[in-house]
């Protein structure tokens, strides 16, 4: 790792004015992406701002029946939160579908949704990556892009988003609460989160620099006509534990969420707006598909949706698919 | 930077580089190296400990961030002459090989328990409003994040089931 300073936040405002006044500063909270990408020198912050202690991880009930989980929850305290697994079943399941136990210990939720991609040239220092340095090329494009997106990607990235978490939050439509440098608070759908790389892959979301993620509220849960809860995440990897997804279908309500194919949580609304009009989920799906491009060695999530999102969506419904 | 951390119940007064991992400063400075760093991404689990009760891998922390937590390790789960009951039971069950991984099973397999005591659900978890009934299956999902290369693998599970009982 490179050399770098380190100050414990006490409040979320000392964190944010302490963000907006040191250069080249990060947050960390559980730390489990960040110093993984910082021994790797991936990431090389001159000072840690750490918000880990913030009392900003509870989990509380909001006045329209909705939840409020603090940005400080542990992945395995809001998967195993009753209200979560009673009502928000779908976000209990992405979270255990992700890492490992010793991982979502500790691992935060808005460092959930904050961290970075898996893409193996992301990771390779001695190969392009627009993302890790802005203008040398993406070498995911002509090379081992398995993985790599088949919706909204760009000449100059094709890196997916890898959370398991942020899917379930984007099919609850979920909102993100935060507080700006210059102690603003403001609150924004999920789906406005995290951008698509277009020419700037580096730049990942819509948060200003030292924009500090307080909390994600969940909306009541959603009910379907038959007022049944109609949530499901299902997600398929190479393993059948501790492995990130090569696609992944999160169902809540009518909302459907897709993961691992896009360079964020893929919000499929064209495939809710034919399902709405009473399509099928074989129908539904392949009407999203046909927007989907892919690489040499990604075609296969295509295959993967097609067959994955009508099993989730009838589960979901209680049927089979 | 000055940090303290109580270690297996010792409160150890360090002053580190913030770069130190809580792994490092286990190992390293305090000289406890039952501790293991195996892959030091968090891809393993040889370097899982319990903080506050709770396990994590000590490599993925930086020791400023525990100033004031309690720590176990597998040094504090039992010595050579006072096993604890999960230490007993990989020797009775063979279960390892090298060895090397075997204090991050152990202290993964505590932390693991105390998770089902308290109602966790795991992706192997049907119901995730009923009890945790603690079946093989879950026990090996729970268990993923610790890898064996000697592939110690159903000896770990007997084991660890030696001690958590039968699934009820």
């Amino acid at each position: 790792m490179r050399p770098f300073t380190y100050e414990r936040a006490t409040s979320a405002e000392g964190a944010v004015k302490a963000a907006a006044e040191t250069p080249n500063a990060r947050f960390i909270a559980g730390g489990t992406n960040l110093l993984d990408l910082m021994k790797l020198e991936i990431e090389t912050p001159a000072h840690l701002i750490d918000v880990g202690r913030l009392p900003i991880a509870a989990i509380e009930d909001t006045a329209d029946g909705g939840l409020r989980i603090g940005a400080m929850a542990s992945n395995s305290h809001v998967a195993a939160d009753a209200r979560v697994r009673s009502r928000y079943p779908v976000l209990t399941q992405a979270i255990v579908a992700g890492g490992s136990g010793q991982l979502r210990n500790k691992a935060t939720t808005g460092g959930n949704l904050l961290q970075r991609t898996r893409c193996a040239y992301f990771y390779d220092t001695s190969k392009p990556c627009n993302k890790r340095a802005p203008g040398s090329g993406c070498g995911a494009l002509e090379g081992l892009n398995r993985n790599s997106a088949i919706f909204g990607a760009s000449h100059a990235c094709i890196a997916t988003h890898p959370s398991d978490m942020a899917v379930a939050l984007t099919a609850l439509d979920a909102t993100v609460e935060t507080l700006s440098p210059s102690g603003q608070a403001r609150s924004f759908s999920i789906v406005e989160l995290h951008r698509l790389p277009g020419e700037t892959p580096d730049v990942e979301t819509h948060l200003i620099p030292g924009e500090l993620i307080t909390a994600v509220v969940l909306p009541p849960p959603p009910m379907d006509a038959k007022g049944g809860g109609g949530q499901v995440y299902r997600k398929v990897r190479d393993r059948a534990s501790y492995a990130a997804g090569l696609a992944s279908v999160a169902v809540a309500g009518g909302r459907i969420a897709l993961g691992a194919v896009a360079h964020k949580p893929w919000r499929a609304e064209k495939a809710e707006a034919a399902l709405a009009l009473g399509s099928s989920g074989v129908e539904a799906i392949a009407v999203e598909l046909s927007e989907a491009t892919h690489s040499h060695r990604n075609g296969f999530k295509i295959d993967l949706l097609r067959r994955l999102v009508p099993v989730a969506i009838a589960q979901a419904n209680g049927s089979e698919a | 930077m000055k940090t303290t951390i109580t270690v297996n119940g010792e409160a150890r007064a360090l002053d580190l580089d913030p770069r130190t991992t809580l792994l490092d400063a286990l190992r390293e400075t305090l000289r406890l190296t039952g501790t293991k760093k195996g892959c030091d991404h968090g891809q393993c689990g040889a370097c899982t400990v319990l903080v506050n009760g709770t396990r994590i891998n000590s490599c993925l922390s930086l020791a400023v961030m525990h100033d004031g937590d309690a720590v176990t390790t597998i040094e504090g789960v039992g010595q050579v002459g006072a096993l604890a009951p999960i230490q007993q039971a990989f020797l009775t069950e063979d279960a390892f090989q090298c060895g090397y991984c075997t204090p991050g099973q152990i202290c993964s397999a505590l932390g693991m328990l105390a998770e089902v005591a308290a109602g966790w659900p795991s992706q192997e978890t049907a119901d995730l409003t009923a009890p945790i009934r603690l079946t093989d299956d879950e026990l090996r999902e729970r268990m993923s994040g610790n890898i064996c290369r000697c592939s110690a693998y159903p000896q770990i599970v007997a084991a660890i089931r030696s001690v958590a009982g039968e699934a009820a």
